[in-house]
Formats: structure tokens, C-alpha cells, sequence
């Protein structure tokens, strides 16, 4: 019957929506290669993953290029998707089935105890360069007695805030979220009665992923309630500073900052910051560059500073992030790729992106040259919190890091969303974590 | 007659030698598949590690240890994404059918430019679904977003809405994201059928003076009723395993997270690829549960209307 065919023929039509995964044929690499004049060593392409969060792509292909002028190798580039949480997913997909796609990984400070099987020892390649990194970040980075990443840059939580409003209405930067709550509402709503209707108080990272981990992972510490799991593996969510912390954070939503929030990556907060439509943001160090480009509305109305502490008894702290570049066991050239990965974080390369894109280097002197310090007039104070750093708790909980996250974040994202109260989200957390790490044994 | 059996016997024979290479690869590309995953599920392989894999019997589905309920069947965030599924496919399905038909008489009625417009009705279904969701979500972002702009000018609304992110809206956006998504489908599949009707019905309830309505639900209802039940059979199950569309506007909310997009979390970024895959293996037998349910109604409803 024609029905029957047409319905066949509907269903025959289905997949057609499938992606196109076709790779470019490698046969211009060979031909340019060939073309050359007297290689010593035939070049090899390697392809290297950028982040795409505010300049990441266009500073890392500045370096990848600048190596492979240097080299006379190729680099290919991949974006990886903005949220680290579905980067890590892309990853772990790639390098369970052993693709050889990409050679070097950007990877995440909690993602080594994840992904570490995954990548080659890179001692042998760096002649001790490590040793002018943060210790913690290379320990950090070295499981099982290997180096499985080399740091590119770190990272910590800090408050941007509007210097032009506060002064405005004459008021301090805040150093406590109480004193934030109140300036954030006093500002937001003169300034609405005063015809800007859309202007919010505060944005952050509020969508259930991984920078909720480390925007709530900051409450939480600012209040002394530690970091959900301790170094022994024992799960230390349940406090009182704990509840505070998220109650104060909830008491946000809505009054301070619009409920999309909960809804947020770091892009989409510093869209509302950047167009000029909040007065405080909690964002990662990238943004002060991009806040002081030439198309930025808000440009040299701009502070930084250290993130408020948790009441007057509290602590000023700020989430450790940060990237690392690994390089692929499965990578057909690990020798250049490691070469490739040694370059990129080499002191002139972290000078570039500290000055260019306000990234913080991982190398100790480089906060003493007088080039990064004049472009990033903050890092002082940043490193100053470096010493009350709140680490999420990748190293305790291992391999399951990316499950304690995902409990974490669901538990403040339904608080936050005021689907349920601090104490009994807590709660609930606690038990699930306590499950998950069969009672500290991880 | 011995020759005539011979025939039958020969033209079985040719059936299944046609068949045959289907047969392969339908195991190939599916039963294979779906048999490791119901073995996976059986172990604790990790992502990581898949080749030191070990047999932990129903261990992923449910266990009792250390004093507490573990496994997918005690996951309250299992059940919870059970419930959504269902919700999510009663709903869009319902909406989309009863739509669907609307769109398909309209369409199926005669005038100028017919064929334009049923082109320019099935433009949302082929656009791929990762798209369209991610069209939809900057048409939904809060701040910036399109229809809260609309809604804000035309007064309908007083300040914008968080749609992704409230509890009470993130499903029904979806839901209404892939009504206007696949409600082409079914209206295409429904003219499909209303095209086969005999044209003789018609004119002698014409003749007679019947009311259009009558008409529709005595004469074209019926009628349409085994190419309907097609239509929705395939759609019902497209919409309990969605995966894409609730992915891509709330990710891992728990919301709105189905089935395939829990079995993906603990798959993918859990690592846990034998929890993951009893997870998997339990979305297929609610799929078939549904599916043998729907089909057994069905029938027993058809039969019921062929007696009277």
C-alpha cells in the first residue's frame, strides 16, 4: 500500500539528520611537507584543544602558531565546549575509545585524578622547568609519581565590582556578603528608580555544573565550613557554616540577582556584567581583560578584589582552578607533542597570557615582573588569598571527584532554586556522599 | 497441489535469502549493541578501566550494603527521571497529535500554494535537533532572550522569566520547544493517511446532509485510526528516549532529566559504564513496557470497535 511506502520512506529519511564527522584529508600536510626545502625531520601535525571561555582560543592558537613557526611542524586546533563539566565528558568519551584526534589536552586542576591513566609521564621532556611552578599545582599534577600535566595557567574566584556606582552612592568594597547583600540592594535599587530597569545587584555561576561547585565551594569556605570533603575522606558537608552559607547565598535569588543565574555559565554572568547591567560579579580572572577592551561599555569602571568573607569572623577565599596541558598516550608523536606542551607553558608564554588575557601564571617570578603586575594591578592581592585557596576535593575523593561535584552542585542548585531548604538539602548530601564514599574509605 | 506447496516452500526460501542480509545487519548495528550493553550491565566496568572488568550479578540494579539501599532501583533520581519521561512523552505526544491533525486537514483541504506551505510546515523538523535547541535557548535566555522581550512589549508578562531554570516552567518550555519541533511530523504522517481515504464516504455523507463534525469523528476518525496509531507509536518512543533536546536546554537539571539523560551521566561522566548500562538496559524495558501496553490497548480497543 502507498501509505506503508511513504511511511518507509519517512523512516528511511531519519538519520539523515546525522552529523557529518568527515576529516579533512591529511594529503596538503604531506604535499607541503614534501614541498619544503631540505626538512631535517618531517613535520607532524599535532593537534592541540583550546578552551573557549572569553580570548582562551585565540591565545592558544597565538601559541600554537608561534610554535609551529618556531618548529616548522603544523598545529590543528580543536574548541572544546565552554562548560568544563561537558568538556570533561567530551574527553572522557575520546580517550575511553583511544582516539588518536587530539594529541594535547587542556584539562582541568580536578581533572588529573580523572583522566590521568590517559596521558604520558612528561618528566623527561621538561629538563626540571616544573620547578618554577607552585608546588602545589605540579603535586597536584603528578599521580603515581608521574607528571601527567604540565600548568598552564591557574585561576581563583575573585568580586569584580562597579568603582563608578560605589562611589556613586558613596559606598565601600564590600568585605563581607552581609555588607555585599546590602550595598548590591542599595545600589540596585536606587539605580532602577532612577530609569535602569534591568540593572541587577550581583551575578555569579548558578547553573547546576561545575563552576556552581566552585562558586558554592567559596560560600562555604568564607563561612569555616570547609571544602565537603576533607583530606582524610571524610565528608564534612553537614555544618553550620555550611548552612549559613547557602542560606545567604538563596536569599540572593531574585532580590540581588535574577533568577536566570541559576541558569549561568562564566560566559553568560559576564554578559551581564560587561553590558553594564550588574554592580557586582564573581567571575575568574579572564574577565578583567576583556572588561577593559576597547569594546567593553564598562571599561575603567572597573575593580577587582578579593571575594567578601563569611561574616565578620570569616575568611576572604577565592575557588583553585586552573588548566594544564596533558599529552595523549594514545598521540602517534608524543615526543613533539610534549614539545609543544613545554613551549606553551614556558615562561614567555604565561608572560603573554598573563599580560594579554589576565590569565595568572603558574611560574612564582612572573608575579614579580613589573610588565604583568602594571597590566594586572590585583594579582598581589589574588595571590594573597592563594594561602586560603578553597581546592575542591579532587585529590580525597579520586576518581569519583566528577560524582561528589555533580551531588554538590544538585544540592545547592535546589536550594538556590528554593525547592529546598539549606539544612534538609545538607542532609540529604551528606548521606548521598557518605554512600558514594563507603564511609571515607573513597 | 504438491506443485503449489512447492511454489510457497520455494517463495519462503527467496523471503528469507532477501532477508537475510537485513537480518545481519540489524544484528550487527543493533541486538549486538544492545546485548553488551544488558552484559555490562551485569559488571562493574568502568570507563577507565573497561578491560578489568567484573561480573557483580544484580549488584548495578539493587543491593543492600553497609547498612544501605544501593543500585538504580533505589535511586530516587531514577524514578524521579522515569517521571519526567513519561510526563514529557504523554504530554508533547498528546499536544503534538491533536496539533498534528489540525495542520493535517487544514493541509489537506485545497488552495493556492498548498505545496509551498507543506514545505514550510516540515522546516522545524529538519532542522537538527542540537540546533533547533540551541536556537530555542538563546530565544529563551532570560536576559536577553527573544520571547521574554515579546512577551515584556506586549504587556503580557511584568518582569522576564527564567525559563530553563523554574521548577514549574523548565518542562513545559521543553515540552513546548518539541511540540513545536515535531508536531510537522505527525501532521505529515496524519495527511499522508487522510490522502488514502476513499473520496466515496465523503460524498454520500454529502448527499445526506451530515454535519462536518459528524463527519470527522464518524467517518474521517476511523478511518485514519491504523496510520494515527503509527504515527504515535513512533513518536511515543522517540519522546521516552529523549535525549538531545533536554540536553542541550537543561543539561543535568535534575527537572527535567530523563532516562537516557541519567543513563548518560552515570555512563559518561560518572565513568560508571556498568551502572550507566543498567540504567540503559531499564530505559529499554520501559520502552517496551510502554510500547507492549499502547499496542495491547490498541488492539483490544480496535476489536472493540469492529464488534459494534
Amino acid at each position: 500500500m502507498n501509505r506503508w511506502k511513504f511511511l518507509c520512506a519517512l523512516a528511511l529519511l531519519l538519520p539523515g539528520c546525522k552529523k557529518d564527522e568527515a576529516q579533512p584529508a591529511p594529503n596538503g600536510t604531506v604535499s607541503s611537507a614534501l614541498s619544503a626545502t631540505a626538512p631535517a625531520k618531517e613535520k607532524v601535525t599535532i593537534s592541540l584543544s583550546c578552551g573557549s571561555v572569553g580570548k582562551d582560543f585565540e591565545m592558544c592558537k597565538a601559541g600554537g602558531d608561534a610554535w609551529a613557526k618556531k618548529t616548522g611542524n603544523e598545529v590543528k586546533y580543536a574548541s572544546t565546549p565552554t562548560s568544563s563539566s561537558e568538556a570533561l565528558a567530551l574527553y572522557q568519551q575520546l580517550l575511553a575509545a583511544g582516539a588518536t584526534d587530539i594529541d594535547v589536552f587542556q584539562i582541568d586542576v580536578v581533572w588529573p585524578g580523572i583522566l590521568g591513566d590517559f596521558f604520558i609521564d612528561l618528566k623527561p621532556y621538561t629538563k626540571g622547568a616544573e620547578k618554577e611552578h607552585f608546588p602545589a599545582i605540579i603535586a597536584n599534577n603528578t599521580r603515581k609519581g608521574r607528571l601527567v600535566a604540565m600548568p598552564l595557567s591557574t585561576d581563583a574566584g575573585i568580586l569584580y565590582y562597579r568603582k563608578d556606582l560605589l562611589d556613586k552612592y558613596h559606598e565601600s568594597v564590600p568585605d563581607t556578603w552581609e555588607q555585599l547583600t546590602a550595598t548590591a540592594k542599595k545600589i540596585q535599587d536606587a539605580e532602577r528608580k532612577a530609569g535602569s530597569a534591568d540593572l541587577w545587584g550581583y551575578v555569579f555561576q548558578g547553573k547546576a555544573y561545575e563552576g556552581l561547585s566552585c562558586n558554592a565551594i567559596e560560600w562555604v569556605k568564607s563561612y569555616d565550613g570547609g571544602t565537603i570533603v576533607d583530606d582524610s575522606g571524610k565528608v564534612t558537608i553537614n555544618n553550620p557554616g555550611a548552612k549559613k552559607a547557602l542560606e545567604t547565598a538563596a536569599s540572593w535569588i531574585g532580590a540581588i540577582s535574577p533568577k536566570g543565574a541559576l541558569s549561568y555559565t562564566e560566559e553568560e554572568s559576564r554578559g551581564v556584567f560587561q553590558s553594564g547591567k550588574a554592580v557586582f560579579m564573581r567571575n575568574w580572572p579572564y574577565a578583567w581583560a576583556l572588561s577593559q577592551g576597547n569594546d567593553s561599555p564598562i571599561k575603567g569602571k572597573v575593580g577587582v578584589g578579593p571575594l567578601p568573607k563569611g561574616g565578620e569572623n570569616g575568611h576572604h577565599t577565592g575557588a583553585l582552578g586552573g588548566w594544564q596541558l596533558g599529552v595523549s598516550k594514545f598521540s602517534k608523536h608524543p615526543e613533539v607533542a610534549a614539545d609543544l606542551v613545554v613551549f606553551l607553558t614556558s615562561m614567555e608564554e604565561q608572560k603573554r597570557h598573563a599580560i594579554d588575557a589576565s590569565k595568572l601564571p603558574t611560574i612564582v617570578s612572573l608575579y614579580k615582573d613589573p610588565d604583568v603586575t602594571k597590566a594586572n594591578p590585583f594579582f598581589a592581592d589574588v595571590v594573597a588569598t592563594f594561602n586560603d585557596a578553597a581546592a575542591r576535593p579532587s585529590t580525597p575523593t579520586g576518581g569519583k571527584y566528577n560524582q561528589v561535584s555533580s551531588e554538590f552542585f544538585n544540592a545547592v542548585h535546589a536550594t538556590l532554586a528554593g525547592e529546598k531548604p539549606a539544612e534538609a538539602s545538607l542532609k540529604s548530601l551528606d548521606d548521598k556522599l557518605k554512600a558514594l564514599g563507603h564511609d571515607g574509605a573513597w | 497441489m504438491a506443485g503449489a506447496s512447492r511454489l510457497s516452500r520455494r517463495r519462503t526460501r527467496a523471503a528469507w535469502v532477501f532477508l537475510a542480509p537485513m537480518l545481519v545487519l540489524l544484528s550487527l548495528v543493533a541486538l549486538w549493541p544492545l546485548a553488551r550493553t544488558i552484559f555490562y550491565g551485569f559488571t562493574d566496568a568502568n570507563l577507565l578501566h573497561m578491560q578489568d572488568a567484573e561480573g557483580v550479578g544484580f549488584a548495578n540494579y539493587l543491593s543492600h550494603e553497609g547498612g544501605r539501599w544501593r543500585g538504580v532501583l533505589a535511586d530516587p533520581l531514577w524514578w524521579q527521571s522515569v517521571a519526567n519521561t513519561l510526563e514529557f512523552a504523554v504530554i508533547s505526544v498528546t499536544i503534538e497529535t491533536v496539533l498534528g491533525f489540525v495542520i493535517a486537514l487544514v493541509l489537506h483541504t485545497s488552495f493556492r500554494l498548498r505545496g509551498l506551505v507543506r514545505a514550510a510546515v516540515l522546516v522545524p523538523w529538519a532542522i537538527p535537533t542540537v540546533v533547533s535547541a540551541k536556537m530555542w535557548s538563546w530565544m529563551l535566555n532570560d536576559q536577553f532572550g527573544l520571547v521574554n522581550s515579546v512577551l515584556l512589549r506586549l504587556g503580557i508578562i511584568a518582569q522576564p522569566y527564567a525559563w530553563m531554570v523554574d521548577a514549574d516552567l523548565a518542562m513545559k518550555a521543553v515540552i513546548a520547544v518539541d511540540v513545536w519541533k515535531t508536531t510537522p511530523f505527525m501532521a505529515l504522517l496524519i495527511l499522508a493517511a487522510l490522502q488514502m481515504l476513499p473520496t466515496e464516504c465523503y460524498e454520500a455523507a454529502r448527499i445526506d446532509g451530515i454535519h462536518p463534525v459528524h463527519v470527522f469523528f464518524r467517518v474521517t476518525l476511523p478511518l485514519v485510526r491504523p496510520a494515527l496509531m503509527v504515527a504515535v507509536i513512533f513518536r511515543f518512543m522517540d519522546a521516552l528516549r529523549v535525549f538531545d533536546l533536554i540536553y542541550v536546554l537543561t543539561s543535568n537539571s535534575e527537572q527535567t532529566m530523563t532516562m537516557s539523560v541519567y543513563a548518560r551521566q552515570h555512563l559518561v561522566e560518572f565513568q560508571e559504564v556498568g551502572y550507566g548500562s543498567a540504567a540503559a538496559t531499564l530505559l529499554f524495558m520501559v520502552v517496551a513496557a510502554c510500547v507492549g501496553l499502547y499496542l495491547t490497548i490498541g488492539r483490544v480497543r480496535l476489536q472493540a470497535g469492529e464488534e459494534a
